[in-house]
């Protein structure tokens, strides 16, 4: 015990300061769904769905975790399922042997919900597309409120979308 | 000599070209082909991978299968006309990986193993927009029909089902784990996997060589430097390039620092599952910390896109090499504190000894290669056991460990860890002077290139087919996680439901790379 408290010490509180918000990534339907987000509690739950990336996106999500970014200090968690979901954080490009999945996943959040898809892929302009086997974008298979581009998006530019999503709610809560 | 040797399977082998490896090629009828299967079985040497290719656009051409088989000469490349509807021996009974690698086949290219035991499709789950994807005519293709999936029913007192995905709980790639259980007791897992088939071989032969290492890159992105470099490897060998030396030990570098990062991802989600956070934060803290480093030196925090044809894309100055290596003393000594505490700490241990064992022999007889293998008394490391440039002269030692349990599987991490900081330790300190990348000519004769680069998770495996006009006809990449998705389903047998995340990330197979 004594070596873990030294550790946990020693290795002092790495959380830096979270990325302002950026416009410049809202889509037109965000803009609605923003007004909506006024009616959540304080806490965001996110679920995430990887609904055909490379696994790179997923790495950047898991990081997005680690102790530098500090999630659950800014109100934030990811949660086992959609049932208990606001915000919905998708891969992609999405297969065609996801979309069901994706759909009903997307279907489980209660309303109002939000969905931010990360990722090139998942914005329709990666180097995977769209082709027999996959959907190409998010917003192709369901409706998407922030799009995140990047090969993948770094953990700080995924917390950013996650912001710029939530940005509404957060002004009008108390 | 080298040739002599190769007969072992039964086999006249010609060698391939130019190449950082030995590979050897030749061309069997059926019964060869079952005979060489056979012969590798009874000699120890592991399938590497099993693919099909249309070759009927192509003047006298075919619909072929190919396997590729791992003998200590170096790789031995098969390939088998299939010219009716009977399809091709089955070798499943020899190398059981095999069979799943032959349902790939049956749906990718329409050619079917006969005498299999198991004939479900496998990556078609009845979604796609055409059948047979991988045939020239695939675009006239009708899409495949919708089916029921018949997973293997359990029957007894007290035996019920848990399905489990395809979206999991975590932040996890998807796949379907069918669970028949009693109680809290495992009795079976069947797997399905596919969800996240992208169509990358389709997409391959429609990419100019020279961008392809970019897809390639992405083919599974916990193992971009792995796959770019054994794509690159396999282009280099058809286009008979040779990287400078220096791009070589680039190449190296990139990859052992790809191999400490994933391993100290895992290795935090391992104490996680095992319900010890402080390890997630700590080694998530280290990895941050490592990626962090990679973004400053070779501009991208994975290192995609930086092995790229003919050698890499980013030299190493000097005050990035000390940079790295003033790091890797850091970062060396912080997993040391954490080993020790992870060693002593007995609520951790209690989780990870005995579960999810795979014995030594039950590894050799499902052929498990990799991380996982070396953990479960099977040694085997491309590194050590074949002379390629820049390992041949840094005597990389293999981890081995022989219980087959999570507390192997982690004390490989930890070791590999070491192993890793002592070789980037080597590789900056004996960097060849001169440039980092050589240009890559087409040829203008049909040419084929092997690619195998031991990644974190085991051997990865490009096989690269050009036309005359320099175009891909067919590349097809190989994950190591077909050789140890299937002893999973072993692994859990007899544990309870709980450990099974626990084992799972243990293992920690590859979704993408495998449904590609």
């Amino acid at each position: 015990m004594w070596k873990i408290l030294r550790q946990v010490t020693r290795a002092g509180i790495a959380s830096e300061p979270p990325p302002e918000p950026d416009d410049a990534l809202r889509t037109p339907a965000h803009a609605v769904q923003a007004e909506l987000l006024a009616t959540l509690g304080r806490a965001l739950a996110v679920r995430h769905v990887d609904a055909g990336s490379c696994n790179a996106c997923e790495l950047e999500v898991h990081a997005l975790e680690n102790p530098y970014y500090n999630l659950e200090g800014l109100g934030m968690r990811f949660v086992a399922s959609p049932r208990h979901a606001d915000l919905l954080l998708v891969t992609g490009p999405v297969a065609r042997n996801m979309e069901l999945a994706l759909r009903r996943t997307w279907e489980a959040v209660p309303d109002p919900k939000l969905v931010v898809a990360i990722g090139d892929c998942g914005l329709g302009c990666g180097l995977l597309g769209e082709n027999y086997a996959t959907r190409g974008a998010v917003s192709s298979v369901i409706p998407v409120d922030v799009a995140v581009p990047g090969c993948p998006p770094p953990p700080l530019e995924i917390l950013r979308g996650i912001l710029t999503a939530v940005q509404t709610a957060a002004v009008t809560r108390p | 000599m080298r040739a002599a040797t190769m007969r072992r399977l039964g086999v006249d082998f010609t060698a391939l070209p130019g190449g950082a490896l030995p590979a050897w090629h030749a061309k069997v009828d059926a019964e060869r082909w079952l005979e060489a299967a056979r012969n590798a079985h009874a000699a120890g040497a592991p399938l590497v991978s099993l693919w099909g290719t249309d070759r009927r656009a192509i003047g006298g051409g075919t619909l072929v299968v190919s396997a590729a088989y791992a003998l200590p000469e170096g790789l031995a490349w098969l390939e088998l006309a299939v010219t009716d509807d009977s399809g091709y021996p089955s070798i499943a009974d020899f190398h059981p990986c095999a069979a799943r690698m032959q349902r790939a086949t049956a749906d990718l290219v329409g050619i079917a193993a006969a005498g299999a035991a198991e004939a479900r499709p496998w990556l078609d789950h009845g979604a796609w927009t055409q059948r047979h994807p991988l045939r020239g005519d695939a675009a006239s293709n009708p899409a495949p029909a919708a089916h029921d999936y018949p997973f293997v029913r359990v029957e007894g007192d007290g035996v019920h089902e848990i399905p489990v995905g395809p979206v999991h709980a975590g932040i996890i790639e998807p796949g379907h784990f069918r669970f028949s259980v009693v109680g809290e007791k495992v009795l079976r897992l069947e797997e399905r996997l596919g969800y996240v088939h992208k169509g990358m071989e389709q997409r391959f032969a429609r990419t100019s060589p020279l961008e392809a290492h970019r897809l390639a890159g992405r083919v599974c992105g916990d193992s971009t430097v792995a796959y770019a470099w054994a794509y690159c490897m396999a282009l280099e060998q058809a286009t008979g390039c040779t990287p400078p030396p220096r791009a070589l030990h680039l190449r190296a570098l990139l990859l052992e620092r790809e191999r400490i990062a994933n391993h100290l991802g895992d290795l935090g989600a391992l104490g996680n599952d095992g319900a010890f956070a402080f390890g997630l934060a700590q080694f998530s803290r280290l990895r941050e910390d490592w990626l962090r480093v990679s973004q400053a030196a070779f501009g991208h925090r994975l290192t995609m896109d930086a092995v790229i044809p003919g050698g890499v894309a980013h030299d190493l100055d000097a005050a990035a090499r000390d940079r790295i290596l003033r790091q890797c003393d850091e970062v060396q000594a912080e997993v040391h504190t954490l080993r020790a505490i992870y060693d002593e700490h007995a609520g951790l241990q209690d989780r990870f000894a005995g579960t999810g064992c795979v014995a030594p022999e039950l590894a050799a007889r499902l052929g498990l290669s990799g991380l996982a293998a070396r953990a479960s008394g099977r040694p085997g490391d491309l590194r050590c056991d074949q002379p390629w440039a820049p390992y041949a002269a840094l005597g990389v030692r293999q981890a081995a460990h022989a219980a087959g349990d999570v507390a192997a599987r982690v004390a490989v991490r930890f070791d590999e860890i070491d192993e890793s900081m002592r070789l980037v330790h080597a590789l900056c300190g004996a960097l060849p002077q001169g440039g980092i990348r050589h240009d890559v000519r087409m040829p203008e004769v049909p040419s084929l290139g092997a690619g195998r680069v031991e990644g974190w998770r085991g051997e990865v495996f490009v096989a690269l087919e050009l036309d005359a006009a320099g175009r891909i006809v067919r590349c097809h990449p190989h994950d190591p996680s077909w050789h140890a998705w299937h002893v999973l389903e072993h692994a859990v047998i007899g544990n309870i439901v709980p450990d099974f995340p626990l084992i799972n990330k243990s293992f920690n197979l590859a979704y993408s790379g495998h449904d590609v």
